[in-house]
């Protein structure tokens, strides 16, 4: 048995020993949805960070800025800067006026049916878009870091899809909340010794290390050449580079406070000061793991080096490979093991929120009216969603297969968070006169003008040379209509309009007369709903 | 917790439940303490919030338009557009901890507020 494979598998142990204890205090929907609010800040605050900091994160940035330098380095200020949003507009509000689900909030003076419909379809849309590509990424990742113990795509696949599901099936957001933490310790653990053992190797002078990326050389199309890696423009070139970086810029700052895996966090702790001082938290540990993938990143071009990677893997291989180069297959188990753990935090997280949107918001309140026809089963049709909604994105990203373009569906799951979810979040707790029209409206369009800017969108549009075949070819062969991969520039103002013209040509006094109680409520917590005891 | 929500029958009876009329909860809302503590959010968040997202938006739109001028080197091969984005983190940093100080008025403000209402309540 290879090192990392027995590294996988204590970690699997722990995370199943975990999730039994938690299987014993989910019952109920406070327990299971919102493990009983009885976390605390700091627990918060790392679980925030262990369900935000995706694989794309550790290894596709770490890759971009080994082969593209400071460019790469542009995507990681974005991580962390969105907090801001979260911080300063959605976390409080939404703890104080919401239980489970950010439809709560909007359910509270437009009509709970129309509106709690159409956010559960947004939520289940960003979550399975997300883990469809989170999946695709763990299948073909851990493949790859386990290829020495025979483990094919399809055994990746299926195991991180039937990890989660049983992380969520019977732990509930307890088990989901301390597989996140734990995963986020090892995730920082980890960074922090790279970027020592990176800092070592150039006899710890920042000036030595800074030279060095002052000028890397690497193959470009056959011939040698030598880069400055900290120069902007290796990624971002004209003419729509600058467009399209500001167009992600957006998606993240707006998307960030409207990812309902992010969202669902803050009903777990006991109240919204608590709520508060998990943010901060959660932009501590990101802050301080996105600032080091400088060493990660630029470490990887100069000390591995772009022409070995690419022989090896491929971009999202940098940062592995770094660590074993620095500290040979123990520390390259170790690294693919946290690799492997971040996958696996990420999807339990979207799992719980896409199931918790599915029972809470379309089972419970749209098609039961509110009203729970016997105690449980809110949680149990939660339990089966989840069960589903696992078992369906592991078929779609086997039928998918490895090679498949899956990048785009990230894009896709922040501009639907920054272009549908956020405007009616901000325009529920903030505008009087919105309505319930406006939310329908706002979220709808939202969600279609993303996907919609996506399908047209260099990601999906594209001649490719015949070289390039299966599932790695472009889905519509010929030249994109919408020349940025990020559509968030034009969805996310189309998401506002949408809300707010659907708010003017409809009149519905209600949703105006009921605005002082959600104000009142979201800006003082009045009534919040806080831990339950065991 | 909606309307629809509150409907949901078990309600563990140790969450602290607050239900009331509309016209209580018109009463809080134009209360002085009330306004009070609505401007003094204001006062701070806007500002902040406009800050940052110039200050956030100020570095793709440099790097993008006068990628030149971000290349000048400072301190040997570091260069500015590496510093302004380094700058980044600790500006996020700065803006959370005020925003965690000045919070601390606004949870003052809001205890007087809830206290009132279920004073209110318990006198009506």
């Amino acid at each position: 048995m290879s090192t990392p494979l027995i590294m996988f598998l204590l970690f699997i142990a722990v995370t199943l020993v975990i999730t039994y204890w938690a299987s014993k205090r989910s019952s109920g929907s406070s327990a299971y949805f919102a493990a009983s609010r009885r976390i605390t800040g700091w627990q918060n605050g790392i679980a925030v960070a262990g369900d935000y900091m995706s694989a794309a994160s550790f290894l596709g940035i770490a890759g971009i800025i080994a082969f593209q330098g400071y460019d790469g380095f542009m995507y990681s200020v974005g991580w962390l800067v969105a907090y801001l949003t979260v911080l300063l507009v959605v976390a409080e509000p939404l703890r104080n006026a919401g239980r489970y689900t950010m439809a709560d909030v909007l359910a509270y003076r437009l009509k709970p049916r129309p509106v709690r419909a159409m956010a559960s379809v947004s939520t289940l849309t960003v979550s399975t878009f997300y883990m469809i590509a989170q999946m695709v990424g763990a299948g073909a990742l851990v493949a790859l870091l386990l290829k020495d113990s025979g483990i094919s795509y399809h055994t990746a696949v299926v195991g991180v899809g039937v990890l989660m599901i049983v992380y969520v099936v019977f732990g509930g957001m307890l088990a989901t909340t301390w597989v996140q933490i734990i995963k986020a310790i090892l995730l920082m653990a980890g960074t922090i010794l790279l970027s020592i053992l990176v800092l070592a190797h150039f006899h710890f002078s920042f000036a030595e290390f800074f030279n060095a990326i002052g000028s890397v050389t690497y193959h470009d199309k056959g011939e040698l050449v030598t880069k400055d890696f900290l120069q902007p423009g290796l990624r971002f070139k004209p003419p729509y580079g600058a467009l399209d970086l500001i167009s992600l810029g957006l998606a993240l700052i707006f998307g960030t406070a409207g990812l309902p895996h992010i969202l669902v966090r803050f009903y777990t702790v006991p109240d919204a000061k608590t709520a508060r001082h998990s943010v901060v938290w959660a932009m501590v540990l990101i802050g301080s793991f996105y600032i080091m993938t400088t060493f990660l990143g630029f470490g990887a071009a100069t000390i591995v080096g772009r022409d070995f990677i690419s022989t090896h893997g491929g971009t999202n291989m940098s940062a592995p490979l770094l660590a074993q180069s620095l500290a040979g297959d123990i520390f390259f188990a170790f690294i693919s093991a946290i690799a492997f753990a971040t996958i696996l935090a990420v999807v339990a997280g979207l799992t719980i929120s896409a199931s918790t949107s599915f029972a809470h918001d379309f089972w419970t309140n749209v098609i039961h009216k509110g009203v729970e026809r016997k105690p449980g089963e809110e949680v149990l049709v939660a339990r089966i969603s989840a069960f589903v909604v696992g078992a369906v994105a592991m078929g779609i990203a086997i039928l998918l297969g490895p090679t498949a373009n899956v990048a785009f569906l990230v894009a896709l799951a922040f501009a639907v968070a920054a272009s549908a979810n956020l405007p009616v979040i901000v325009l529920s707790i903030f505008w009087r006169r919105f309505n319930t029209a406006g939310a329908v409206t706002g979220l709808a369009v939202g969600l279609l003008a993303s996907i919609g800017l996506i399908l047209i969108s260099p990601s999906l549009m594209a001649i490719d040379p015949p070289t390039v075949v299966g599932a790695a070819r472009h889905l519509i062969q010929a030249k994109a209509i919408f020349p940025l991969e990020n559509p968030g520039i034009l969805s996310i103002p189309l998401g506002f309009i949408g809300a707010i013209v659907g708010t003017l040509v409809s009149h519905e006094p209600t949703s105006q007369h009921k605005f002082n109680e959600l104000l009142v409520r979201s800006n003082t917590g009045l009534g919040a709903e806080k831990a339950a005891a065991h | 917790m909606g309307s629809s929500a509150r409907q949901v029958s078990h309600h563990p009876p140790h969450l602290e439940q607050y239900e009331a009329t509309q016209t209580e909860w018109d009463r809080i809302a134009a209360t002085k303490e009330f306004k009070d503590l609505m401007a003094t959010k204001k006062v701070f968040i806007v500002p902040a919030f406009v800050f940052f997202v110039t200050y956030y938006f100020a570095l793709p739109i440099l790097v993008g338009y006068a990628p030149n001028f971000m290349a000048t080197k400072v301190i040997g091969v570091i260069n500015l557009a590496y510093l302004f984005a380094l700058s980044q983190f600790f500006v996020a940093w700065l803006i959370a901890w005020l925003y965690v100080r000045a919070a601390s008025d606004f949870d003052e403000l809001a205890k007087d507020i809830i206290e009132d209402a279920h004073k209110q309540r318990k006198g009506a």
